[in-house]
């Protein structure tokens, strides 16, 4: 009996670890798809003999590797950032709702930014193409770190954290209102695009210092992963089995900030994926973070993905902010996705 | 020296002392004690403080050792504990659930892991929830896989916060005969119980805890008397011997002061 439990058991390990197989190839075939979609189009055999260093025409040459290869990996590297750092935010704050959006970071990005875009403040001996995703993020940064500093002083634990979170989005929000009042049409309408969250302007530095930073931090959260999983059980229950909670959810914390500030002063304001991508693989493989935790990444990336090559083909000859696909299409899916997981 | 020693326990939260200089008897191997007393007396915040779960001022000692100053990873190797409920919202599977108990404080082969929490979880008669998700468990299921946690490290010293509440008749006997065997396998066993009649049956040693302090100790038909129960929780009570030397409890309602 026991045997055949255990088994059945290793069973559903190799189907999930299958499934994060699956998700990952979709997200690769999703790149593809982003890949090949635009206003000039390309066919499939053309792009891949491009990437491949095969013989195409200098136009080709150029739209797919310094036009569309930087918007679409970017797409993909911040979809997984995004989702990792909602997923690990969700556990240690001990709420399904956590993810850069909600607890503020997302529009304090956005207050960093409007702050260059419409001031003209930024730190001193910056090239002016960097202003704005620095002052994101150094915003972003100091939106968390403030978050954790009144945690810690308020000696509450996470609900507080989340409450603050809250307080924190309302006053960003007011304060950048108050920016878009005074701002010149030129600069508002800069910020609006970037509030909206955009990929049009990926380059390839971005592109490889948001890479750095997943480089950096997935490891760190792979290695965390069962003590997330025992955090799951409750407070008391995890440091029962000998975790440091406190210093679980400080490193945690510090992996997220960097990861969600640096999503966020690349691309601007994006919704929903920080906090579907973990909802979509807890549905897929269950809440084990050896599992969990890559197929939320890789479901950020895919849906990520997905929203690019939608913000391009949704209104013909348009290009929409990436940000307001994410949340007009996605958003409906979540929700069924939700209502079917209830019923079953 | 062998066994538990809690001394000058106190633990404030905020304004309130809800331990003020508590001492408990040295608590052996081998024996299940009961930690008693109304509401809001301090029993589960005591348990919590021996677990090292919550920060308090005093000392407990476990086999000699100050357990406030030995590592969190051996700390988790000798204390098992048991809260009042898990969460309900988690999708983990109970088998999963009660792996993380063995690999998330320490270093153990997948292969070892699995094996030993299938082991614990047919001990228990539990194995046919091995694959549930917690959120799909009843109240007194979770209670049992949250037992099979606490025990699956195989820890010297086992304390648990109301461990029956949600649990029906025969699960509670299954629960504390498990203790029983624990017990007698050299472990100290702890458990607060509101359930007289079922301390009455099953501990060697009631310790009767009252305002944050330990009001009465010893076995069960030296702290379970009329004068005792009416003092501490204002009922009036017959206390029966019946066969085999145990005692039975009944309460016939609220004690009204002479």
């Amino acid at each position: 009996m026991s045997d055949a439990i255990l088994q059945l058991y290793h069973r559903q390990g190799r189907r999930n670890a299958l499934l994060v197989g699956v998700l990952g190839v979709a997200a690769l075939a999703a790149l593809l798809l982003d890949l090949v979609t635009g206003p000039a189009g390309l066919p499939l055999a053309e792009t891949l003999r491009a990437l491949t260093g095969g013989e195409v025409g200098r136009g080709t040459q150029v739209i797919v590797w310094d036009v569309r290869l930087p918007v679409a990996c970017m797409a993909l590297l911040v979809g997984a950032a995004l989702a990792l750092a909602g997923a690990e935010m969700q556990t240690v704050l001990e709420n399904p709702l956590a993810e850069s959006f909600t607890l503020g970071v997302s529009s304090s990005a956005a207050l960093g930014a409007a702050v260059a875009i419409v001031l003209g403040l930024t730190l001193p001996g910056l090239p002016a193409v960097w202003s704005v995703s620095v002052n994101a993020f150094v915003f972003a940064v100091g939106a968390l770190a403030l978050l954790q500093l009144l945690g810690r002083l308020r000696g509450g634990g996470p609900e507080v954290l989340i409450l603050f979170g809250v307080a924190l989005n309302f006053t960003s929000a007011a304060l950048l209102s108050l920016l878009q009042f005074v701002a010149s049409a030129d600069a508002l309408q800069q910020l609006v695009f970037w509030t909206m969250g955009s990929l049009a302007s990926a380059q390839w530095q971005g592109v490889l210092m948001l890479a750095l930073v997943l480089a950096i931090t997935v490891p760190f959260s792979f290695r965390a992963a069962w003590r997330l999983t025992a955090l799951r059980l409750g407070e008391a229950q995890a440091r029962s089995f000998g975790v440091d909670v406190s210093g679980l959810r400080r490193w945690t914390l510090l992996r997220v900030s960097l990861l969600a500030a640096s999503a966020v002063s690349m691309v601007g304001v994006i919704g929903f994926v920080g906090l579907a991508g973990p909802h979509i693989a807890r549905m897929l493989v269950g809440e084990n973070h050896r599992v969990f935790l890559p197929a939320s990444i890789l479901t950020g990336a895919l849906v990520m993905s997905l929203a690019s090559t939608l913000s391009k083909t949704l209104v013909p000859g348009v290009l929409l902010p990436v940000g307001l696909v994410t949340s007009l299409i996605g958003l409906p899916i979540f929700f069924a996705l939700i209502l079917r997981g209830r019923r079953r | 020296m062998e066994g538990l020693l809690a001394q000058n326990i106190s633990v404030r939260y905020g304004a309130r002392n809800v331990l003020s200089g508590l001492d408990l008897p040295l608590l052996r191997p081998g024996e299940v004690t009961v930690l008693a007393g109304p509401n809001a007396a301090g029993k589960s915040t005591l348990l919590r403080a021996i677990a090292q779960l919550q920060p308090y001022g005093g000392k407990v000692v476990l086999d000699g050792s100050d357990l406030a100053h030995v590592p969190m990873r051996d700390r988790a190797r000798l204390v098992g504990f048991m809260p009042q409920s898990l969460p309900a919202s988690s999708s983990l599977v109970a088998l999963e659930s009660v792996i993380a108990a063995l690999r998330s404080g320490d270093t153990v082969s997948a292969r070892q892991a699995d094996a030993t929490a299938m082991a614990v979880l047919n001990k228990l008669g539990i194995e046919a929830l091995a694959l549930e998700p917690l959120s799909s468990l009843s109240g007194g299921q979770r209670q049992m896989v949250s037992l099979a946690q606490a025990i699956v490290r195989d820890p010297r010293l086992l304390l648990l916060d109301e461990p029956t509440s949600a649990l029906d008749l025969a699960r509670q006997v299954r629960l504390l005969s498990e203790l029983r065997r624990l017990a007698g396998e050299g472990r100290i066993v702890v458990a607060v119980l509101h359930d007289l009649a079922l301390a009455a049956q099953w501990a060697d040693r009631i310790v009767l805890i009252h305002g944050g302090h330990t009001r009465a100790e010893g076995r069960p038909e030296e702290v379970l008397t009329p004068e005792l129960l009416a003092e501490v929780y204002g009922v009036e009570a017959r206390v029966e011997r019946c066969s085999r030397g145990r005692i039975m409890v009944m309460i016939d309602g609220e004690h009204a002061p002479a």
